[in-house]
């Protein structure tokens, strides 16, 4: 640790004695144990510095930050970059909210500084060049799948732009996520997976889970309390869980070693903050942690007040005699029932044929007396052609008028439908959101490959401030002083929830592709031999051929002629 | 085309087709149905092939062990369904529950719009449970499902037992990429209705149901699983779906193949194969087993819980274990593994079956005929109806309306009719039917007073013409959609449609009108039915039974959206009565 520190202040005199390079990276990980006998695990890994990539101003010289963002970020002018890759579906229902929350498939949404004239165009190149980065098709963003919300993805670093016309949204619910999509993400981190936490990474246990999701986040935020200077944030996510009966072989025990196949022995050298995090709240009464830690922490996640077991990597001791640690956690409690999340979301299609169909979204607000507002956005391709005028929204059975819609018609083959609405969710209560369509027939160029598989629509989302559990508790049997009990305090009373709803696959009338041949040799034969003929009959006059004249009459006929008489 | 635009030759054809017309209408006649017949003759069919490139082969490996559990698990089920007498539904769900499943309710409830006597239920009340195996990483939009229908008495409780086995078995393997849905229906096939309808949200019946909790997308493909007997000797497999819907022919040729890798014998319609097809009786053995398959399709029923299925473009078969006095026995966890096996090549699937035929006729398990075969039969039979192609409009009119009383009546005038005479709902609405049936044959006296004058020789030429084309129409029609009916009606209808004129000898063709008339089918097709299955009845038994078909085809289509009897009541009969009306022409 001391060696890594006399480095980290060695290192800058030596390459550039000018400025002290202002940059920090800090790792850590969360493990909680989930309610359903499943283990959640989730890595973040935060790179600071306190630079200006605008305003033409060169930057050349990278040491934590890796170089590829910050090109990227001052090449097209990017003021804020969000990118998830997520394999599996968060099921809110067995596992409560997730710390960072993503769709299926690959999402990517991104503002733009002010100064960017053609955002459009930004946008293509940008996605083509994040496509390269990642090694995923982003590539395959365009127009058609590209929305701009004008509520729901508000910025997340400072900055008070909210003109949504410097904000794009794209999904791609297809998008499957692999190894080679982890090994270029892992290459951002300054140490690789070389050392720190990120020796975990394996991808043959992350992709031997239930769930899997890899971000990337990229803002600007506060350097200080004032203010004065910003800095760039790079906070890099990678969230798994691992499923108890596949690989834990039904027994309740967990250890890094089962998880990851690989123990720590030390923290990231350049890292000034390392540390795990064992969510520990329900201990002891369902499970057990070894080796024991005395370092205790506490925090407010996701409006509930958990207590956290702390493993600070940065210290030697931490490892123990065999300097290496293995967290080792024993599960008691039997698999618990389903919970009731606050917020819970699903959606399906409903009808069957393939002519018209209705996109149904619920929405579950399970708190017992309060309502909250949420913000529901869809983005449906155009080959689903939303009947806007069906849209319905209901609560308890009667009409739930949204205070607020947004509706962009889509344009075929242009740009897809774009809804957001403001609903009031009553307390209690199923809110049922739905729309009809039509599928469209599409041209035959058009199918992608496989096209029995179905077409993707991308997951809803549903954007919340959610009353925390805390403030209902209201005889709190807690330690607290009186005086600080009565009045919620504002943090605690809510806190900002966003729920993915699963995509859908629909099935687009779909032509047999090897009917073409035998449809052409049927209609040629037919056009040629059925309608030929009777085109024939219908359009030829018919006369009854006179028997030929005898030589009589042609004779007389020629004098007849020669007369300018009519014939006989 | 010189011999259509030529007028003497065109006439010459005409004189000859005219003259030659009743020899050609029995030569066609006998043709199409010996082309029929010889659907069944092996040479002439063609072998089964996976078409689907994703199931190619059946390489994976089949490890299901603990078949034994299963079966106790099923004597567990048995013992708790006795103890509630119905659907032990707490059980179920503590059971799925612990297999690690996300385990879900429904409930569900329907009067039926007279009582069914061969069930024993009119007001229906049920809960299905499901739980649904979530694929790790998959995002929820495929499934695949395994049901198991929770039938009164001894039956099937094994098939729970292994659906559960399956379930716990299935749930520690890593290689899913759909969700599989494990679904134990109540009152089966009307708890199978509800689910459909609960997991479409659509309401084709005017069920009442509870709304489903969870999904998982849209499904691919699904399988039925019946079994009563912890071993047995064979594996049936059951295809034919309402409105002889039928699933895609790679679902079938999925189970052949594995049958015949695991080596367990398989049959379809309860027959099995023989290899001698040079024989008469193997020959015969064909077309007995052919026959079945066309009279259950023509019946429009779902023969198994897979038959709702297919309305909602789902491929689904039912897998029926069967256990006779054969020395060979199959144990469950073969079965078990018969059912991994074709599961995990389902789970491989990336677009839903689509590659190979909808339209077929089974032989035997191993040959099919497909639709380019079997139509020429069809086509054979209709070309008769061609060449004998709107005074005529009153009888139209009026042969409808009997044919709409004969559709509304015996519902509406159930209650009245019980009031009035000493018979049972079910009775009532039967014989109110075989009444409004048998009252329309009184029609052609009452058309002819509504008519103005007297019936001219003109007259009854353009009636035949107009009934001929709309027999025409609609056999055409319904052959495409169910060639199995559509064909049966043919046999009878044609030939009556072909001779009837009023010059005709009247009580001698009366006579045959009414034996080819679409009720007296359905009667010989039940004698025949029972013969076909080697269990033939007494008169009186199978009298009774053809009330009981009658009584059967109404509540299919009010429960499941039937539409053989719509079919048969709103247009098939009317177009019979047409031609009752020109015999009796005046």
């Amino acid at each position: 640790k001391q060696n890594a520190a006399a480095q980290k202040q060695a290192e800058p005199a030596v390459l550039q004695p000018t400025p002290q390079p202002k940059d920090d990276f800090q790792e850590e990980l969360v493990v909680r144990p989930l309610h359903s006998g499943d283990i959640y695990a989730s890595f973040q890994f935060r790179t600071l510095w306190e630079t200006d990539f605008m305003r033409g101003n060169k930057v050349s010289h990278y040491r934590l930050f890796p170089k590829s963002l910050g090109q990227v970020i001052s090449k097209f002018s990017v003021r804020e970059l969000h990118i998830s890759f997520t394999q599996g579906y968060w099921r809110t229902m067995q596992w409560g909210q997730p710390y960072l929350p993503s769709p299926p498939g690959a999402e990517l949404w991104v503002w733009f500084q002010d100064s960017v004239t053609d955002v459009d165009a930004t946008w293509k190149e940008l996605t083509n060049v994040l496509s390269g980065i990642f090694c995923a098709s982003l590539n395959f963003i365009d127009s058609t799948n590209t929305v701009q919300p004008s509520a729901s993805f508000k910025p997340l670093g400072i900055g008070n732009v909210t003109d949504h016309r410097f904000l794009r949204y794209a999904t791609l619910p297809r998008e499957i996520v692999c190894t080679e999509n982890l090994t270029p993400w892992k290459k951002l981190l300054p140490c690789g997976s070389k050392a720190g936490l990120a020796v975990l990474l394996k991808s043959e246990k992350l992709f031997h889970s239930s769930f899997h999701s890899q971000a990337v986040h990229i803002r600007p935020v506060c350097q200080d309390w004032q203010c004065k200077t910003t800095s760039w944030e790079l906070r890099q996510t990678l969230n798994v869980v691992f499923d108890l009966h596949n690989s834990g072989q039904g027994k309740r025990e967990w250890s890094l070693f089962k998880m990851f196949s690989r123990t720590l022995t030390e923290a990231c050298p350049l890292a000034s903050s390392s540390k795990i995090y064992i969510d520990i709240t329900d201990n002891p009464e369902q499970f057990e942690l070894s080796p024991a830690t005395s370092l205790l922490s506490q925090a407010m996640v996701l409006g509930d007040r958990r207590t956290f077991s702390v493993y600070d990597l940065t210290q030697q001791d931490t490892f123990g005699s065999v300097r290496s640690l293995n967290l080792l956690i024993r599960w008691k409690s039997t698999e618990g029932d389903m919970l009731r999340p606050l917020l819970h979301a699903e959606r399906y299609v409903a009808g069957y044929g393939l002519q018209t169909g209705e996109i149904h979204t619920l929405m579950y607000n399970h708190h017992p007396y309060r309502s909250f507002p949420v913000l529901l956005l869809d983005s449906v391709p155009w080959y689903l052609r939303l009947y806007i005028h069906t849209l319905t929204v209901t609560s308890k059975g009667k009409d739930n008028k949204p205070s607020y819609i947004h509706y962009q018609p889509s344009k075929d083959r242009v740009r897809p439908h774009l809804l957001e609405m403001l609903v009031q969710l009553p307390p209690n209560s199923v809110t049922e959101v739905t729309v009809q369509f039509e599928r469209a027939l599409l041209k035959w160029t058009e199918y992608t490959p496989d096209p029995n598989h179905g077409f993707y629509v991308g997951s809803s989302v549903i954007s919340s401030l959610v009353p925390s559990t805390v403030a209902m508790d209201t005889n709190s049997t807690r330690e607290r002083p009186l005086f600080s009990s009565f009045f919620p305090c504002k943090e605690e009373s809510s806190y900002f929830v966003r729920v993915y709803t699963e995509p859908l696959l629909v099935n687009l009338p779909t032509p047999d592709f090897s009917m073409p041949y035998n449809v052409i040799c049927l209609t040629c034969t037919v056009v040629a031999v059925g309608y030929g003929s009777l085109y024939n009959l219908l359009t030829r006059s018919f006369q009854i051929e006179e028997p030929s004249p005898g030589l009589a009459k042609r004779i007389a006929n020629v004098i007849r002629k020669m007369r300018g008489v009519p014939p006989l | 085309m010189g011999l259509l635009s030529d007028p003497n030759r065109r006439r010459a054809l005409i004189n000859l087709l005219t003259r030659l017309n009743a020899p050609i209408c029995v030569v066609c006649y006998m043709a199409g149905v010996a082309w029929f017949m010889g659907l069944a003759f092996e040479p002439f069919t063609l072998r089964t092939y996976m078409s689907e490139n994703a199931m190619g082969s059946t390489m994976v490996e089949e490890r299901f062990p603990s078949g034994e559990r299963a079966v106790a698990t099923g004597r567990e089920f048995a013992a708790h369904k006795k103890k509630v007498s119905g659907m032990p539904v707490e059980w179920l769900v503590k059971t799925m529950q612990a297999r690690g499943l996300e385990v879900y309710t429904q409930r569900f409830s329907r009067t039926l719009p007279f009582p069914d006597e061969n069930k024993e239920r009119y007001m229906v009340k049920g809960t299905n449970v499901y739980g649904i195996l979530r694929a790790p990483r998959a995002p929820r939009t495929e499934a695949l499902v395994l049901s198991a229908p929770c039938t009164p008495g001894d039956n099937n409780n094994q098939a729970v037992g292994l659906l559960l086995g399956l379930a716990q078995y299935f749930r520690n393997q890593i290689y899913w990429a759909k969700d599989i849905i494990f679904l134990v229906n109540d009152h089966d096939l009307i708890g199978m209705q509800a689910w459909l309808e609960g997991y479409h949200h659509t309401n084709t019946t005017g069920m009442d149901w509870s709304p489903l909790q969870g999904r998982g997308g849209s499904i691919q493909a699904a399988l039925s699983l019946e079994l009563s007997s912890d071993v047995v000797t064979s594996m049936d497999l059951v295809l034919e779906g309402l409105n002889g819907q039928l699933p895609n022919l790679d679902l079938a040729n999925l189970f052949y193949a594995f049958c015949q890798k695991i080596g367990v014998l398989c049959t379809i319609q309860g027959k099995l194969q023989r290899n001698d097809w040079d024989s008469v009786s193997g020959y015969s053995h064909a077309v007995q087993t052919m026959m079945l398959m066309v009279m259950k399709q023509a019946s429009g029923r779902p023969w198994g819980d897979h038959g709702l299925f297919l309305r909602y473009h789902i491929e689904a078969a039912t897998i029926k274990g069967i256990n006779s006095f054969r020395q060979y026995k199959t144990d469950a966890t073969t079965i078990g593994r018969l059912l991994e096996g074709m599961y995990r090549k389902l789970n491989n699937l990336l677009e839903r079956l689509h590659q190979s035929y909808f339209f077929y006729l089974m032989p035997s398990l191993s040959h099919f005929v497909s639709i380019g075969y079997y139509m020429p039969a069809f086509g054979l039979l209709a070309v008769i109806l061609l060449p004998g192609v709107l005074s005529v409009l009153t009888p139209l009119v009026i042969s409808h309306l009997t044919g709409a009383a004969l559709y509304m009546l015996p519902i509406r005038f159930q209650e009245m009719a019980v009031e009035h005479f000493p018979v049972s709902e079910t009775e009532a609405v039967v014989l109110t039917a075989i009444a409004v049936y048998t009252a329309g044959l009184a029609l052609p006296h009452n058309t002819h007073r509504l008519l103005s004058g007297e019936g001219t020789e003109q007259g009854w030429r353009v009636l035949k013409l107009v009934a001929l084309l709309y027999l025409a129409v609609l056999l055409g029609c319904t052959a495409l959609i169910n060639f199995s009916l559509g064909f049966i009606l043919a046999l009878t209808l044609v030939p009556a449609a072909a001779f009837v004129t009023p010059h005709v000898p009247k009580v001698l063709s009366a006579f045959v009108l009414v034996i080819l008339s679409p009720a007296c089918t359905l009667l010989f097709s039940v004698f025949f039915f029972q013969e076909l299955q080697e269990m033939p009845v007494s008169f009186l038994d199978g009298w009774l039974l053809y009330l009981s078909v009658i009584s059967q085809g109404i509540l299919d289509h009010f429960l499941y959206g039937s539409l053989v009897y719509p079919l048969i009541a709103l247009l098939v009969y009317p177009c019979w009565l047409l031609f009752w009306n020109i015999l009796f022409w005046k």
